[in-house]
């Protein structure tokens, strides 16, 4: 069960990993998430976007980035090996049509939520201009598909190292002042990015979809962690989302709870790296 | 209700049970009243709120003889009446008093399925207890026998001491039942079904199987051990428990009876979203639904510390809102993980608290702080986001309302500062909305409910459902009733 098929190393912190999960396979659709757990006992439930799936081969291509303990310890799985509990596919699947233009805009790790997306919204007959952001050029992930799937591939660095030297939110603003207008935009990234984002696109009046990534724990409709506000009212992104409407989120809330537990992740990163040192040099030392 | 020593306890229940002994005669209705009743031995409070280990220890032999003579063996069995699942609780006590614990666990067993489980979080005062001869002779409910004490007495009797033995399941029927969601209904639901011969996949979401008898109840009032052996037991008997299986998204309701062969479907998938109360400050960091608290102290064990990879916050003053079981759940865990101060809030007084009554005097006990007829009206907050402290208002009791109860009316310009770090809301939930998302047919109430008849069928055929799905946030017990029927009425449609 849930055993690791292949793993792939996108950048220095991105990993992309292979999962069988046949029946998630099948069952997944755009927009949906799975939630893992690397211990039976001791793990905690992590949600992840299903960036792919192949249903002959019965497996979901997981992207994650390497940034707390429990990320750490899924990069070093390898091929063969089991992730303890795998459930999924969970969420709402993105509400899929022809709308015509699309702008579908990436951020860092948000290219890999976004692919799925795009493929459906390719299939669907749309037109699709995607901005790809990054800090710098070994940040830019899965390139070469969204090439593949674009009408239109901007692509921004921080530095400049590729692409235009610019945010994300440059080329959209200029999408939304042209005559070529998006009927829909699509923002997956860092919350600060889909805010700015979906502020880009208010005053044009481009519906924009955004994707949350809050803290969960069951992310079956049952703990309420992930809550958010959203025009006003409390949504869970697990079973309410995870993508709402840019315009209507409290990004600013929603950054906030983020930090939440910093502290504790901080110890538990410590830990982790401790661990590891650790066990470092007691392997060099025999 | 005042902490006892378990040692003096046992020493008083020894010394009377001797006595009782000696008589030659057959004691006589107001010797039995006159029996003193047997109060549950606990862990000392200033102990037990530092460690997870169960509060109640549970009667020892003596106390249980002793108690189960203060039975009358009425005729008119107020208690079957009061218990959901209609257990004939006279014939198991006398089985105690004659020190037949086997007979009586088996007595037991005839009705309800779980009595380790149910003999501890039973609100058997409101139920089995509520109307007990005893009780209604001395004026005092909390003076009845102590049925659910003594139904925990023969079931770990079992547990420790005898062979649990094993339901006996007929010849395989080839027909296939699934069950979504392994809490108290989907249990009772999967062990009623195999029985009959039926093949059933029990399905859940989570990791471990129990649902809120491992995410909710906490181990130090049900430990996880007792509800892993009843898992075991339905393993034995030969059904299949799925993890990790969200029905409704990994495989639907359509894809299990129309592709995967299921003959019929219980849905026992729980309570879902919690309530808040809609006020400002909910979304501030610090403030919690007491699932999601439970959730991460239970089920991720944030409890233990340095191994869990699921952190919980360290408080240092917390308040909880509420007073349900839940909320005694939640203020005991806070103490349990560290905090300084608990403070519960409540907007009618005690007598109105839907908590047992036990978990409330073990709240109390424990140094949680009640503060009664408060409600609290805002959460505030420090610019980083971190809750700070609540602001509440003060109640008085007003005219009596249409039920009887007299309604709390708040006192104008009372309102008060309380500092806090940390704010758990437990004021009940609303439900579980993942089956209803992707099974349209699936007629619900407009509080989310699923629609089911006394049988527990739903508006799509062959599926069942029970539990707090249909009930709404309820007990254990019920759920476990609900399981009953719908058991029942499963196995007379495969039958046909």
């Amino acid at each position: 069960m849930n055993r690791v098929l292949a793993r792939e190393q996108l950048s220095n912190d991105v990993f992309l990993m292979r999962v069988e999960a046949p029946l998630i396979a099948q069952a997944r659709q755009p927009g949906q998430f799975i939630l893992l757990s690397i211990d039976q006992d001791y793990g905690e439930r992590i949600p992840l976007t299903i960036a792919d799936a192949d249903t002959e081969e019965g497996s979901i291509t997981l992207i994650f980035q390497r940034v707390g303990a429990t990320t750490r310890q899924l990069a070093q799985l390898a091929p063969g090996d089991s992730i303890a509990a795998l459930v999924g596919p969970l969420g709402l699947p993105t509400h899929i049509e022809n709308f015509g233009h699309v702008v579908c805009v990436g951020g860092g790790i948000g290219v890999a939520p976004l692919h799925p997306i795009i493929q459906g919204l390719k299939a669907a007959g749309n037109r699709l201009t995607i901005i790809v952001g990054a800090r710098n050029r070994d940040l830019i992930i899965l390139e070469d598909r969204m090439r593949a799937l674009a009408d239109n591939l901007i692509i921004c660095t921080d530095d400049g190292s590729a692409g235009r030297k610019a945010l994300v939110t440059e080329p959209l603003r200029e999408l939304c002042e042209s005559p070529d207008r998006p009927d829909l935009a699509v923002a997956i990234g860092p919350p600060i990015m889909m805010k700015f984002c979906s502020e880009t696109t208010r005053p044009f009046a481009v519906k924009t979809l955004v994707s949350l990534n809050t803290i969960m724990v069951d992310g079956t409709g049952m703990c309420g962690g992930c809550r958010v506000t959203v025009g006003g009212q409390t949504k869970f992104v697990c079973v309410d989302g995870p993508e709402f409407d840019g315009h209507l989120v409290d990004f600013d809330g929603m950054m906030k709870r983020l930090q939440a537990y910093r502290p504790q992740e901080k110890d538990a990163l410590d830990r982790w790296h401790q661990d590891h040192t650790c066990r470092l040099t007691s392997q060099e030392n025999t | 209700m005042s902490y006892q020593s378990p040692v003096l306890l046992a020493e008083e229940a020894r010394t009377l049970r001797a006595q009782l002994a000696q008589r030659s005669d057959e004691l006589k209705r107001k010797d039995r009243v006159a029996l003193p009743m047997q109060e549950m031995p606990a862990q000392p409070p200033e102990v037990r709120r530092g460690n997870t280990s169960e509060v109640a220890l549970g009667y020892c032999e003596d106390q249980a003889r002793v108690e189960a003579e203060r039975c009358l063996a009425c005729k008119k069995k107020p208690c079957v009446d009061g218990c959901p699942v209609g257990i004939d609780i006279p014939a198991f006590i006398t089985a105690i008093s004659q020190g037949e614990y086997q007979l009586a666990v088996g007595i037991i067993k005839q009705t309800s399925l779980l009595p380790a489980i149910c003999g501890r979080v039973c609100p058997q005062e409101t139920q089995c207890q509520a109307t007990c001869t005893v009780g209604t002779i001395l004026k005092d409910p909390e003076q009845s026998v102590a049925i659910g004490r003594l139904e925990r007495f023969v079931a770990d009797w079992e547990r420790e001491n005898g062979e649990v033995a094993l339901p006996a399941v007929k010849p395989d029927t080839g027909r296939k039942v699934a069950v979504i969601g392994s809490g108290p209904a989907g249990l009772v639901v999967a062990a009623d079904v195999r029985r009959e011969g039926h093949a059933v996949t029990v399905f859940e979401a989570f990791h471990k199987f129990g649902g809120v008898m491992l995410y909710g109840i906490p181990e130090f009032r049900l430990p996880k051990a007792i509800v892993a052996r009843e898992i075991d037991t339905l393993r034995q008997m030969g059904v299949q428990l799925v993890p990790n299986f969200v029905v409704g998204r990994t495989r639907t309701l359509h894809q299990l009876l129309n592709e995967d062969g299921y003959d019929a479907i219980f849905v026992g998938t729980g309570a879902g979203l919690p309530k808040f109360m809609h006020i400002e400050g909910e979304d501030l960091i610090g403030v919690f639904s007491a699932n999601e608290y439970l959730t991460r102290a239970n089920l991720m064990r944030a409890y233990e510390k340095g191994k869990a990879a699921t952190p919980i916050v360290s408080s240092r003053r917390v308040a909880v809102l509420g007073g349900g079981n839940v909320a005694m759940d939640a203020a005991r865990t806070a103490l349990r993980l560290g905090a300084e101060e608990v403070h519960l809030v409540y907007r009618r007084t005690e007598k109105e608290m839907p908590a047992r009554v036990e978990e409330v005097a073990h709240a109390r006990e424990e140094g949680v702080n009640f503060h009664l007829l408060q409600n609290v009206t805002r959460i505030l907050g420090d610019e980083t986001g971190r809750t700070t402290s609540v602001e509440c208002l003060r109640y008085e009791l007003g005219e009596p309302d249409a039920s009887g109860r007299r309604r709390p009316v708040p006192i104008e310009g009372s309102e008060f500062n309380m500092p806090v770090d940390t704010v758990i809301v437990a004021i009940g939930n609303t439900s579980n909305p993942l089956i209803k998302q992707t099974t349209p047919e699936l007629e619900t109430t407009r509080w989310g409910t699923l629609v089911a008849d006394e049988n527990g069928l739903t508006t799509m055929p062959r599926v069942f459902a029970g539990g707090d799905i249909v009930l709404g946030a309820a007990t254990v017990i019920l759920a476990m009733g609900q399981g009953r029927k719908a058991a029942a009425a499963i196995n007379q449609l495969l039958a046909q």
